[in-house]
């Protein structure tokens, strides 16, 4: 048994084939390339199939990674894919976007030695071919209930509790703000990380089970909680996202040239504004690009800075290396693609032109000091290390809110004191009867797969709550 | 698709009316809302303001000027066409109540937003006195439905065509020097609202005037549509469209509405030679 572990651990960790640094920064097409079946395969072999698997314990959907790992290593494609539905249903985004080094990969005994499995790689393999190679059988589903559901929001948490109350044989509806379905995954999340066209296929599969999709449709505005009720639903869930730009409060900051990270992805993706003009949505394209804040949010309107033309794109981040929030793979990504990292860096101010365009940036240097409530060593100033950045256009991507448009709209809907909605944690019951909430408008911030679990606990709930009672 | 069901137009064909069939807003909107919509696939969105409505047949009118390649775009479309999306309705309605005396001031398609909110103030029981200006007479807009909803109405053209020549703001100080007014509300180019303003400073009238800065989403969510109110900076779409007219960085409002200044020149300029309009 020990040999028989040891000469598996002699197959390397197999690389992600991707497209060349210097070709990609220029482009939109997405940057990894797929594992090749083979290759697939090939790694599937490195697992241990361990009895108490650790990498299980790291996923917060507990996908059953020996489980489709093994049905890989045998060639059974298929079955790996069923595996993996069981839990996720949205595995070929989940493969490409979650922090898996801090989640399964991270967990997986492999990694104790040597490299952890490529988990997301497969993952995102499986369900590549899944949606391009097999006809794959949708689940059956349940006799109709007659039961209607509302869900506000079509990010990954409202897509999650599509699918499943829809399987349960509910009628459900989706009703989006924005004139597209998807979130952050299409408004967001740039094309060369993850392609649109896989989030339309998803909502496709969903439609084809019967889902209703109402976009354009602002909750709080063009109707209100209560009138979803007088028509005639008998739950609602909301997976609004936490869709309110945070600013750095700095002097200047109101110049042309300074976006929200919001303001500026949506443009690039949603609005498609890297093919204007054949698109109609303009985008500044900067010379010297800031992009303040070092998560995804960050990484992503670096790279597609990058991807515009820019000559220069600095990451600036007043921690160190250590404290930047983004997937490990990301950083690795916008690094290869030339982005600079300018750490324990604070700008203070923008600094504009007679035109009102920002020119320049003013910062000051950092240093770590004594850890902070997170834990973190906390950046103070160095004294008199004020410099200036030269910048002509700059992107503020420290975070985001709970958007107030629609839980204001509705007093019975308690909110904490940051403004997300207070929800029970196991099942995402409000404090309005027949009302749910999760994702990122109760956790602040997070990340696809913790929305999608927050769904999943939510359709449990509705389900028992329309069959059983609140 | 969002079918249009009626179109007009107006001022020399640069003005144009569409009624939209979107029963969901009609229902819902009140005088100071505005909507977005987009053309097609490729479309921007585009706020527009809802200059009237009908809930019994499901409709809202938007009256737009034919500014840049979105309008042109939309100008094309004809009855039984459509827009792929219209969203709202968006932003906080006016906040209509019984003052008093209640002026009206309006310039150029500024008309078309000022219109809903006259007729509210006139139906809650105000004495309305409206000042509506344009360029000529043939750039007016809406005079006889300004007449029916003010109890007065002054009009102003710049180069003396029709009714008073010169701006609002001249006829204005006279309405001001005349009656103890309990509140201005002006809506119209930036520099016209920006000079109501100093002007209503000085008598100590309360102000409103209705921004119009970029946008894209209307609900908050980007931060594109902001603005310096007093010492804080608001978003128009989501705290406006309406706000404190003696407090609005008009300056900063016009700069930023430049920003993309040749990127929009230079789309239109490609439109107009692919479609050879005017
Ligand atoms: C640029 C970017 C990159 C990211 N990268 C990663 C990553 O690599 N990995 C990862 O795990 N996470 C990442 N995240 C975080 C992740 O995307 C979010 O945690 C997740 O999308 C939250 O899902 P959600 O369903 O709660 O909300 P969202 O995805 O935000 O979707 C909410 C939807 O609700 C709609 N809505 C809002 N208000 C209303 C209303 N009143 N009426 C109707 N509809 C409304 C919105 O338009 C939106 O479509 C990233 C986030 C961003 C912004
Ligand atoms: C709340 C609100 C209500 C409005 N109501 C009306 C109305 O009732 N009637 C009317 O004629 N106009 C109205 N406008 C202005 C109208 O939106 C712009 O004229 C239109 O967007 C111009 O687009 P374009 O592509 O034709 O011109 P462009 O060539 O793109 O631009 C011409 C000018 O319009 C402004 N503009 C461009 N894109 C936008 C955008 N996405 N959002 C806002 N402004 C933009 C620019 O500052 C530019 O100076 C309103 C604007 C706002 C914000
Ligand atoms: S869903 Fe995320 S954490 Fe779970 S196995 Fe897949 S990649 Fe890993
Ligand atoms: S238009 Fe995006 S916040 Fe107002």
């Amino acid at each position: 048994m020990t040999q028989k572990a040891s000469k598996k651990e002699k197959i390397p960790r197999q690389p992600m084939p991707e497209q060349a640094p210097e070709v990609r920064r220029r482009n939109f097409e997405e940057v990894p390339l797929g594992y090749s079946p083979e290759t697939a395969v090939k790694e599937a072999q490195r697992c241990l199939q361990c009895k108490k698997p650790a990498c299980v314990t790291g996923c917060p959907v507990e996908v059953d990674i020996p489980g489709f790992v093994g049905q890989i290593a045998e060639g059974h494609f298929e079955n790996a894919i069923q595996t993996i539905w069981g839990k996720n249903s949205l595995p070929a985004i989940c493969g490409r976007v979650c922090p898996q080094e801090i989640q399964c990969e991270g967990e997986c005994i492999l990694g104790k030695k040597d490299q952890p499995l490529a988990i997301g790689n497969l993952e995102r393999f499986v369900a590549d071919r899944a949606r391009e190679e097999v006809a794959c059988e949708f689940p059956a589903k349940a006799a109709p209930t007659g039961k209607k559901v509302a869900i506000v929001g079509s990010g990954p948490s409202g897509l999650t509790v599509a699918g499943d109350l829809l399987l349960k044989g509910h009628e459900v509806t989706l009703l989006e703000a924005f004139h597209k379905p998807g979130g952050v995954l299409v408004y967001g999340i740039p094309e060369f990380r993850l392609p649109k066209e896989i989030v339309a296929c998803e909502v496709a599969g969903l439609e084809k089970l019967g889902l209703r999709i109402e976009c354009n449709n602002v909750v709080g505005r063009t109707v209100s909680l209560d009138e979803l009720f007088e028509d005639g639903y008998d739950a609602v869930y909301i997976g609004v996202g936490a869709g309110l730009p945070k600013f750095l409060n700095i002097p200047g900051e109101n110049l042309i040239g300074i976006y929200s990270a919001n303001e500026y992805l949506t443009r690039a993706n949603l609005m498609k504004a890297y093919r204007f003009p054949e698109y109609d949505t303009p985008l500044a394209k900067g010379k010297n690009v800031a992009v303040l804040g070092a998560g995804n949010v960050a990484m992503d309107s670096a790279r597609t800075a990058m991807r515009l033309g820019a000559e220069k794109v600095r990451i600036v981040y007043r921690r160190s290396r250590d404290e930047m929030p983004a997937r490990a793979a990301e950083i690795h990504h916008a690094e290869e693609e030339g982005i600079e990292f300018y750490l324990l860096t604070s700008p203070i101010a923008f600094v504009g032109d007679e035109n009102g365009r920002v020119v320049q940036m003013k910062c000051l240097q950092m240093e770590l000091g004594e850890p902070d409530e997170s834990g973190r060593r906390r950046p103070v100033a160095v004294e008199g290390s004020e410099f200036l950045l030269d910048c002509d256009l700059a992107v503020v991507a420290v975070g985001a809110d709970a958007n107030p448009l629609l839980t204001q709209s509705d007093p019975e809907i308690s909110l904490n004191k940051w403004g997300y909605i207070i929800a029970d944690p196991k099942t995402g019951k409000t404090t309005k009867k027949g009302v749910w909430a999760g994702g990122d408008i109760v956790t602040g911030q997070a990340t696809v797969i913790l929305a999608m679990g927050a769904g999943r606990d939510a359709a449990n709930s509705i389900h028992d709550y329309l069959t059983i009672g609140w | 698709m969002f079918k249009i069901v009626k179109r007009e137009t107006m001022a020399d064909d640069t003005v144009v009316l569409n009624e939209i069939e979107a029963p969901r807003i009609a229902a819902k909107a009140r005088p100071g809302q505005f909507v977005i919509l987009k053309a097609n696939e490729t479309g921007e969105r585009i706020p527009l303001t809802i200059s009237d409505l009908d809930p019994e047949r499901g409709t809202i009118t938007v009256i737009y000027m034919v500014v840049g390649k979105s309008t042109a775009l939309f100008q094309t479309l004809a009855v039984g066409d459509g827009y792929q999306d219209v969203i709202g309705p968006l932003g906080k309605p006016t906040d209509i109540e019984k003052l008093g005396k209640v002026v009206c001031v309006g310039g150029g398609t500024g008309v078309a937003v000022l219109f809903p909110i006259t007729r509210g103030f006139k139906e809650a029981g105000n004495e309305v006195i409206s000042i509506i200006g344009a360029r000529n007479k043939d750039l007016l807009l809406l005079e006889d439905k300004m007449k029916a909803a003010s109890d007065q109405l002054h009009v102003c053209t710049d180069d003396g065509s029709y009714g008073h020549k010169g701006f609002v703001t001249e006829v204005l100080k006279d309405v001001l020097d005349n009656h103890k007014a309990d509140l201005v509300v002006a809506i119209g180019p930036v520099p016209m609202m920006k000079f109501v303003s100093k002007l209503t400073y000085e008598y100590n009238v309360k102000t409103l005037v209705s921004l119009n800065p970029i946008m894209i989403d209307g609900t908050g969510m980007c931060g594109g549509c902001r603005v310096s109110v007093g010492d804080e900076t608001k978003f128009a779409c989501v705290d406006g469209p309406e706000f404190d007219g003696h407090k609005v960085d008009y300056d900063g409002l016009m700069q930023r509405l430049n920003a993309y200044a040749q990127e929009e020149k230079a789309a239109y300029e490609q439109y107009c030679r692919l479609h050879q309009t005017d």
